[in-house]
């Protein structure tokens, strides 16, 4: 489980988390949703420690992260799988390289181990025959693949997903969503995604956080997100056309 | 200038601490030799060649006085080139060369989140990305310098034979003379200088990038002229201390 305690962050005078409070759990795919410039890849960008919080507190599984040196945080970050909202695959290393890379680096294993957890990994995300592409050869669909890939090669406890569906078509965008429900149960990683696609909250949200201006607004289930009465949430949730027809009569 | 350079030291400091992996950091160290130093000699040659020539010829063009001997040709050739020509110059033509390219690969990584990713993966990114292009330049320049000196001074020899300016003979006599090896070791110390200063001035220029595109740009051209002006200044307190 992860947690968020009163985090605030500020980038010069403008605040743009307000002591956000919100837990994540292990096994689920939490979602955090919101607009454009609400906060949420902000306050994801902090859990991670890319961005160092101005107060309070992330704490996984009884850990504060927050408090930690670099030193200590490398083996929580070596328990962290993050898959980038375009992939940041190391673009000077083929599909293979790219997922054997944390293992190169954090374990022993000889390449003949290493070449097999890839093939595992990557044979886990649907994908044949790309071991010796470079990352420039692959589709967007086949690069969020292969991040989730790499995300997954070191058997990670916690999985954050910045914007998974972005620039991808309905067909893709669920595939993926797929795969990420798949590996969050199947492992029982405590999974974090922050999107603002309407289809994933729906398909996959299990728990779902709502930042509006830098605030917690709202959290809930999918169930329950359909049903909220709260203006702000809804006005974002029946934004299009298509979300205005599931609108509770 | 003062935030700058307290961010470049700040950066230094996450470069130079222990590699991850000795195995890792072995590999990219021979892939820098290849990116930074291999495929820098062939623009070294071509330049240190017709560089060697115009010198050579200039000097030959100079010398109009009987009372000078025509081997003061091979003399004013090897000591420019040697002096100032490969060292100082050539380490110029590489910050243009080596220092846009680090700029624009790391830039283009950081604006990818590649260095993101690093960094969540538990890598210290500074250190994986800038320490083997420092210590591939510092070891690999001399070895470039040392060609280019050689390659100048050949150009200089090519003139005595296409031309009837001077003989080869009195240009490899004028070689000779008045050697100090004293010279060569100064102008090495120069360039290991001059490596650094491109490869950190370069790491620190791509590191700090943010935006896009146009960033990558701004951040490649900045990490030329920065260089370029920091080359020139050590290359007048160098010059001081090791000569005066």
């Amino acid at each position: 489980m992860i947690e968020a305690k009163n985090i605030s962050k500020f980038f010069g005078d403008n605040r743009v988390l307000k002591d956000v409070s919100v837990e994540f759990d292990r096994g689920k795919t939490n979602l955090i949703i919101g607009q454009s410039g609400s906060g949420k890849t902000v306050l994801m960008k902090c859990l991670v420690g890319l961005f160092e919080v101005d107060k309070g507190q992330v704490i996984f599984d009884d850990r504060n992260f927050s408090e930690m040196s670099f030193n200590k945080r490398k083996i929580i970050r070596k328990e962290i799988g993050m898959l980038f909202q375009g992939g940041a695959l190391f673009d000077s290393l083929t599909v293979e390289e790219n997922v054997i890379f944390p293992l190169s680096i954090f374990t022993k294993q000889t390449i003949d181990e290493k070449r097999e957890r890839a093939n595992f990994c990557l044979k886990r995300v649907n994908l044949k025959n790309v071991n010796n592409l470079y990352p420039s050869e692959l589709s967007g669909g086949m690069k969020k693949r292969v991040a989730i890939a790499r995300a997954i090669a070191m058997n990670p406890k916690y999985l954050f997903c910045d914007e998974p569906n972005s620039g991808l078509d309905p067909i893709t965008s669920g595939v993926i969503d797929d795969l990420i429900k798949e590996i969050t149960e199947e492992y029982q990683i405590t999974t974090i995604i922050n999107t603002h696609d309407m289809n994933s909250v729906i398909k996959i949200g299990d728990k779902i956080a709502f930042i509006h201006d830098g605030e917690l607004w709202w959290k809930g289930t999918k169930h329950e997100v359909l049903k909220t009465s709260n203006k702000e949430l809804n006005d974002f949730i029946f934004a299009t056309e298509l979300t205005k027809k599931l609108i509770p009569k | 200038m003062i935030y700058h350079l307290g961010k470049y030291i700040l950066l230094m400091l996450q470069v130079f601490r222990k590699p991850e992996k000795g195995k890792v950091f072995r590999k990219q160290l021979f892939i820098e030799f290849q990116n930074l130093g291999v495929d820098s000699i062939g623009i070294v040659a071509i330049i240190s060649v017709f560089m060697g020539a115009v010198v050579a010829i200039q000097t030959a063009y100079n010398i109009d006085s009987p009372l000078i001997p025509l081997t003061m040709v091979g003399f004013t050739t090897r000591q420019s080139i040697i002096l100032e020509f490969s060292p100082t110059i050539i380490s110029l033509i590489l910050a243009g060369k080596v220092g846009s390219r680090i700029a624009s690969e790391i830039g283009t990584m950081r604006v990818t989140e590649q260095i993101d990713a690093l960094e969540i993966m538990g890598i210290n990114p500074a250190n994986y990305l800038i320490l083997p292009k420092i210590t591939a330049a510092m070891l690999i320049n001399p070895i470039i310098i040392i060609l280019s000196m050689g390659f100048g001074l050949f150009g200089g020899w090519l003139v005595s034979i296409v031309t009837n300016l001077f003989t080869s003979q009195t240009y490899i006599e004028g070689l000779q003379s008045w050697f100090d090896g004293y010279s060569v070791f100064y102008a090495l110390i120069k360039t290991v200088f001059f490596a650094f200063i491109i490869t950190s001035v370069s790491g620190y220029q791509g590191y700090d990038t943010k935006g896009g595109a146009l960033e990558v740009g701004r951040a490649s051209t900045k990490a030329v002229v920065w260089s370029s002006i920091l080359i020139i200044l050590f290359n007048l307190i160098l010059t001081q201390l090791l000569l005066s």
